[in-house]
């Protein structure tokens, strides 16, 4: 027979799988070229008015969410961002 | 010709209550002979249970208003008996095409999977809905079943005490008193009853006013819904356009805020903007016209001692979604077998509080889907307007933003998870036929399954035996053998070679087994009966 945990303990338990099993979002260096891919990033701006860019940014952002797919590592993004 | 909606179909006629020296005691009265009130009727009726419906009115709804029925009040309305004639008459669809400016960015398709009686959607005539509602409680009542309809009786006032409820009703012969035990108010959005018992109904209010334009033409446009976002002839705006029976067509224009609506609401101001849209060379007449802004709210609780609300009156949504006529019915499939087994004493009045849990738990889904379709046709702000066109831009191009778009998230039966009525479950059976999920239709031998279930408590056996005379909690449990065809396993079976399955008498999924077990059984009766 199984040894039943206390309630507490299981919920700390399942806590904790939640929490390793979580992605965390890269906050360290992850780019090659950093200047190179800044220099792209802006001439994909260059010449435009606000409002192409404003929807290009906005087109951006639903394919790069959509590639990382993993709605914790979104949210953690969301928040860096809002933070910064 | 008179039209359907202008002619009275239960004119007032004295009843002998208005004589009675003592206020008359009814079993149950509904007010309201709406969509929702006549089903509600009409299921009590079915089961013989004593229903009086009061209306102020005496015709069907002015205007076609609710339009698009899904599929599982399709199926509510063949387990009272009645869907054939709201299939034949309705416009059957399933395709809907979205489209941004001047191009088709998304096509979908509601009902990809066969194997059921009921399409996805029909669209008809809220007033041709109720005209068959109205004619099955007239066949009820020829049946000799316990069913009366009195129009021009405008219910005054409600006294509501702990084991009745007491009316004061106004009518062209002056005002009488009766009593109910229990009363299901049904008398739409704007719910006198809600306002006469003094009770809350909080939400978030959308501003935004949309023109609803019925036009009767001759035209070719498939019968699909076509939903555009900044269409040339509504800049800014949003349009629908959807086919009824009888050569309608509703089209439905978004207005923004600031309007002066009596203005809009002038023929003169309507024929060219649906020109605009339509185009110069198309003949067309306006059938009614209407405009509408919403809200989206619930009242805290839908029970409120002996009197239940249900439909409009206990929950508003945004048209977006069909989620309103729908989720009435739903609400009246739910608490209809409730009130049965209370009143025949079989059930505990607190059986009622789970109406509650159960369809707050809907309301509460049809309220974020509604709200989010709208917030998405009609963004709120600059950002949202730029995120909101990248969606469509992209939908064009990339399928993965195909599921972004919303142009109202349409009807889906609710599953009612976490409910206190649900039994035993198997985790490797299907998760869509889970406990508390609508039963799905399926092929069976000599018919559809949907049309062999409901109206009492059954026993599924796939593959497996149940005996014919089960019984528990003096319920006599009906026993229905299924084989396994294809859908049945696919729906039914998922990994298990055989299942029982407990049946309410609305259909849903009670408990699930994979063999019979007659103390199993017993006690996932005893629960969803609220024992």
């Amino acid at each position: 027979m199984q040894m039943q945990l206390p309630v507490l303990w299981r919920y700390q338990l399942e806590t904790d799988r939640e929490t390793l099993k979580m992605s965390k979002l890269i906050t360290t260096p992850n780019l090659t070229d950093p200047d190179g891919f800044y220099a792209e990033l802006l001439a994909l701006h260059e010449g435009l008015d606000k409002d192409k860019s404003d929807a290009i940014n906005a087109r951006l952002i639903l394919l790069l969410a959509n590639h990382i797919g993993d709605r914790d590592v979104l949210r953690q993004a969301f928040s860096t961002a809002k933070a910064g | 010709m008179n039209k359907i909606f202008e002619v009275p179909l239960y004119p007032y006629q004295r009843s002998s209550d208005q004589d009675a020296t003592t206020p008359p005691r009814h079993p149950v009265v509904v007010i309201g002979a709406g969509p929702i009130g006549l089903g509600a009727a009409i299921d009590l009726a079915q089961q013989d249970v004593p229903v009086l419906v009061v209306d102020d009115n005496d015709k069907v709804s002015w205007g076609s208003r609710a339009i698009c029925f899904a599929k599982r009040p399709l199926e509510i309305l063949d387990r009272l008996g009645c869907g054939d004639a709201f299939v034949d008459k309705g416009v059957t669809w399933d395709t809907g095409k979205v489209f941004f400016d001047t191009r088709e960015v998304y096509k979908f398709n509601l009902l990809p999977e066969g194997g059921h009686k009921r399409p996805a959607f029909i669209n008809l005539q809220q007033y041709h809905f109720e005209k068959y509602l109205l004619d099955r409680l007239h066949e009820l009542q020829r049946q000799g079943k316990p069913v009366e309809l009195r129009g021009g009786n405008k219910v005054m006032s409600v006294d509501a005490q702990t084991d009745h409820v007491k009316m004061l009703v106004d009518t062209p012969d002056g005002p009488y008193k009766i009593e109910a035990d229990w009363v299901i108010a049904c008398d739409g959005a704007t719910s006198p009853v809600r306002s006469m018992m003094d009770l809350d109904f909080v939400g978030r209010v959308f501003e935004d006013n949309f023109l609803i334009a019925d036009v009767v033409m001759e035209a070719d446009f498939p019968t699909e819904r076509w939903f555009w976002f900044d269409p040339p002839f509504n800049r800014g705006q949003s349009a629908l356009l959807h086919k009824q029976p009888d050569n309608v067509w509703r089209i439905d224009l978004q207005l923004g805020w600031d309007i002066d609506k009596e203005e809009e609401k002038k023929p003169e101001n309507v024929i060219p903007r649906l020109k605009a849209m339509l185009g110069d060379d198309v003949e067309f007449e306006l059938e009614w016209i209407s405009i509408y802004t919403f809200q989206c709210r619930r009242m805290e609780k839908f029970r409120h001692g002996r009197v239940m609300f249900a439909g409009d009156s206990a929950h508003q949504v945004s048209p977006f979604g069909a989620r309103g006529a729908n989720s009435g019915l739903a609400d009246t499939d739910n608490l209809c077998w409730k009130l049965k087994l209370v009143l025949d004493g079989k059930a505990n009045e607190s059986l009622l509080d789970t109406y509650d849990v159960e369809r707050i738990h809907g309301a509460d889904e049809n309220i974020l889907n509604s709200s989010r379709s709208t917030d998405f046709i009609t963004p709120k702000s600059e950002i949202s307007t730029l995120f909101r066109n990248a969606v469509l831009d992209l939908a064009e191009i990339c399928e993965f933003a195909r599921p972004l778009v919303n142009s109202g998230r349409l009807s889906v039966p609710c599953t009612y998870d976490n409910s206190p009525l649900n039994g035993a479950d198997v985790k490797t059976m299907p998760e869509r036929t889970r406990p508390g999920s609508p039963a799905l239709d399926a092929p069976v031998k000599d018919g559809w399954l949907l049309d062999k279930l409901g109206n009492k408590f059954q026993l599924l056996a796939i593959n497996t035996d149940a005996p014919d005379d089960f019984s528990a909690q003096n319920i006599s449990v009906e026993t229905i053998r299924l084989d396994v065809s294809d859908e049945v396993a696919e729906r039914y079976l998922g990994n298990e070679k055989s299942a029982i399955y407990l049946m309410r008498p609305d259909q849903h999924v009670a408990a699930r087994w994979t063999s019979f077990n007659a103390d199993a059984v017993a006690g996932a009766l005893a629960i969803s009966i609220g024992n």
